[in-house]
């Protein structure tokens, strides 16, 4: 098990290294989750592991003692399916005790397929329903915003997510607002349940939507840690909203899975399971 | 109406039914289109889409789109069967579907599929158990809730068959197909007493009418003869029906819903200002904790046992 705490005064390649440890044992928990309760969303669970590592890892500010500590960072996981990999982050980030992983789904477990603030110290909103993290978001920026607080704001949404229109509704306020505390990762896999995003509704061009409704727009690999962590950590002055269009791969790490819209919420059998634990130790 | 069905063996999920009868109705009838939201599979229409690509839209995931393109078909000429997951395409779409759809007077036929707790460990927000509260409230949209397979079928087709907004919840649950005779019919507003008897009443609609007859079952084992109706018609309701329930003193309602609003609540509010009676309202009380559908219905009594011995508190025996 890696080490559970972010590591300061590194190099970028270091920091990225202990980011990437992380990322590698939230990979294989969530789909420990998955096999074990035979249902969950791998897929989304897989292309999302990495942002989420690089904002509990180096990124964000928060203590696990205290999860409601006024001066936390805020993270939102809009696209709510993806508890394997968000259940495995806040474990082992020191929420709550990694034994409890093994309850996922199970009767009367608090860890529900889809997230609940009011069960789980470290969850800010009860998600599942697409399009409801954004709005949400925006209204801790804003009360941010009133209050001069420094804690920042940072929400992740699949990319078919984004044909809900309550996500433009809160783009368009946050655009307005100039709501700099706020930054959106756009899980950007370009698969959504059924089939791709573009062969169902079209998001592209995403970078310019974006940018017309007041945002800055910054596109990246999803799964290069190195590349994410400085447009996370801070470090660059923004004073519009900011939307990390992060290209990724649904299913990253597991040959099989990857690119594949069945591995939304597929379950691997147990000779799946074997190959994709060695392709995630690999 | 179709060929009738007799006891089968086995459990059915109603999106079968739901889809081939959509499928039929489609090949006959070109007005026909199927609106979803990144849910042919969900919905299971992908056999719809492969025969009539150009009639199933997928608007992507955007239900208040979803309900809205519905309703514009529908103006257009089009009988438009919206399909999503309950909990979405009702909640997320409120009022989509009371402005464009059930005000409107839209030819809408609004498909809730996987109702209920039919989502299970997916929890409250996956859950559907508050839709036929919605819905109901606003009196001028149908709302149908069916048994088994053949009453799906039956349903879809006097959804086709008549012109105005309607919902309906289609399960994925598995159920029994329900003993039926041969010359069985449905219509809309209809209640359907599948058991007589006069000791008491248990009103049921959806997944909770074969636990029902179950419950009437094990009663008349104890020498207590439990009238079984289906209440597959929330919206029109056969008042006729429950008031003629109430005649037995006793009613126990059981629905796959909150007991909140639902099939409990449209009984009391008959019997209540007519022929008041005791009654047991069974249903879930609130949000869900974790866990199968199996193990919600357990762990909010929805079972036949329990049905049996709601009745049986009325009834004081
Ligand atoms: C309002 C709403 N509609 C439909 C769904 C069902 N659903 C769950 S995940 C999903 C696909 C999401 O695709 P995307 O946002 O791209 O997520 P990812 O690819 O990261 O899994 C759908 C349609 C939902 N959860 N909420
Ligand atoms: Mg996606």
């Amino acid at each position: 098990m890696p080490e559970s705490r972010p590591r300061n005064g590194q190099t970028l390649a270091e920091r990225a290294a202990f980011v990437r440890e992380q990322a590698r044992w939230i990979r294989k928990r969530a789909l420990r989750m998955v096999f074990d309760a035979r249902q969950g969303h791998p897929g989304g669970d897989l292309s999302a592991t990495d942002a989420l590592a690089a904002l509990y890892f180096d990124v964000m500010r928060y203590d696990p003692a205290d999860p409601r500590w006024a001066g936390r960072d805020r993270f939102i996981l809009s696209k709510g399916h993806a508890t394997g990999a968000l259940y495995s982050t806040l474990a082992l980030a020191g929420f709550f005790p990694q034994e409890e992983l093994t309850t996922y789904m199970q009767p009367l477990s608090r860890l529900n397929g889809h997230p609940n603030r009011n069960k789980i110290p470290g969850v800010e909103t009860n998600t599942g329903p697409l399009g409801h993290g954004m709005p949400v978001a925006v209204g801790i920026a804003i009360a941010a915003q009133i209050d001069k607080a420094d804690y920042r704001t940072f929400i992740i949404t699949g990319d078919g997510e984004l044909q809900e229109g309550s996500n433009w509704e809160a783009a368009m306020t946050a655009g307005h607002r100039k709501l700099s505390s706020l930054t959106l990762i756009v899980d950007r896999n370009r698969l959504q349940q059924g089939a791709g995003t573009e062969d169902t509704v079209g998001l592209d061009p995403l970078d310019d939507k974006f940018r017309a409704f007041g945002w800055d727009v910054v596109e990246v690999d999803g799964h290069d840690i190195e590349a994410l962590l400085p447009l996370l950590d801070g470090s660059i002055r923004h004073d519009k909203p900011l939307c990390i269009i992060a290209n990724t791969v649904k299913g990253k790490g597991i040959s099989f899975m990857e690119n594949k819209a069945s591995w939304h919420h597929g379950v691997p059998n147990a000779e799946q399971y074997e190959q994709a634990m060695k392709e995630l130790d690999a | 109406m179709s060929s009738p069905v007799t006891q089968k063996s086995g459990l059915f999920d109603c999106r079968d039914a739901y889809v081939k009868t959509l499928e039929a109705l489609g090949a006959a009838d070109e007005r026909i289109v199927a609106v979803v939201n990144d849910s042919v599979g969900s919905s299971k229409l992908g056999g719809f889409r492969d025969r009539f690509p150009e009639r199933l839209i997928n608007v992507g995931i955007a239900e208040q789109n979803m309900v809205g393109v519905g309703a514009g078909l529908a103006n257009g000429g089009k009988v438009a069967f919206v399909s999503g997951a309950s909990c979405f395409l009702t909640g997320r779409s409120l009022e989509q579907v009371k402005a464009d759809v059930a005000y409107s007077q839209a030819n809408v036929k609004l498909c809730g599929i996987s109702s209920g707790v039919a989502y299970g460990e997916l929890g409250p927000t996956h859950h559907s158990i508050e839709d036929v509260a919605w819905l109901r409230t606003m009196g001028d949209i149908t709302v149908l809730v069916p048994a088994d397979p053949w009453e799906t079928e039956q349903c879809i087709r006097a959804a086709a068959a008549m012109d105005g907004p309607l919902f309906i919840r289609i399960s994925r649950m598995g159920v029994p197909a329900l003993p039926r005779p041969a010359d069985a019919s449905f219509t809309i507003g209809k209640a359907e007493v599948l058991r007589e008897g006069g000791d008491g009443a248990i009103l049921a609609n959806g997944t909770m009418v074969c636990r029902a007859l179950e419950a009437a079952e094990a009663l008349a084992a104890q020498g207590i003869s439990a009238r079984v109706v289906n209440m597959c018609s929330m919206s029109p309701i056969d008042e006729e029906a429950i008031l003629a329930a109430a005649q037995t003193g006793a009613i126990v309602t059981v629905e796959e819903h909150s007991v909140r609003g639902g099939l409990g609540s449209a009984v009391a509010e008959i019997v209540s200002q007519n022929t008041p009676c005791r009654m047991k309202i069974l249903g879930f009380a609130g949000f869900q904790p974790t866990g199968s559908a199996e193990f919600l219905m357990e762990h909010s009594g929805l079972t036949a046992p329990n049905i049996a011995a709601a009745l049986r508190g009325l009834l004081g025996r």
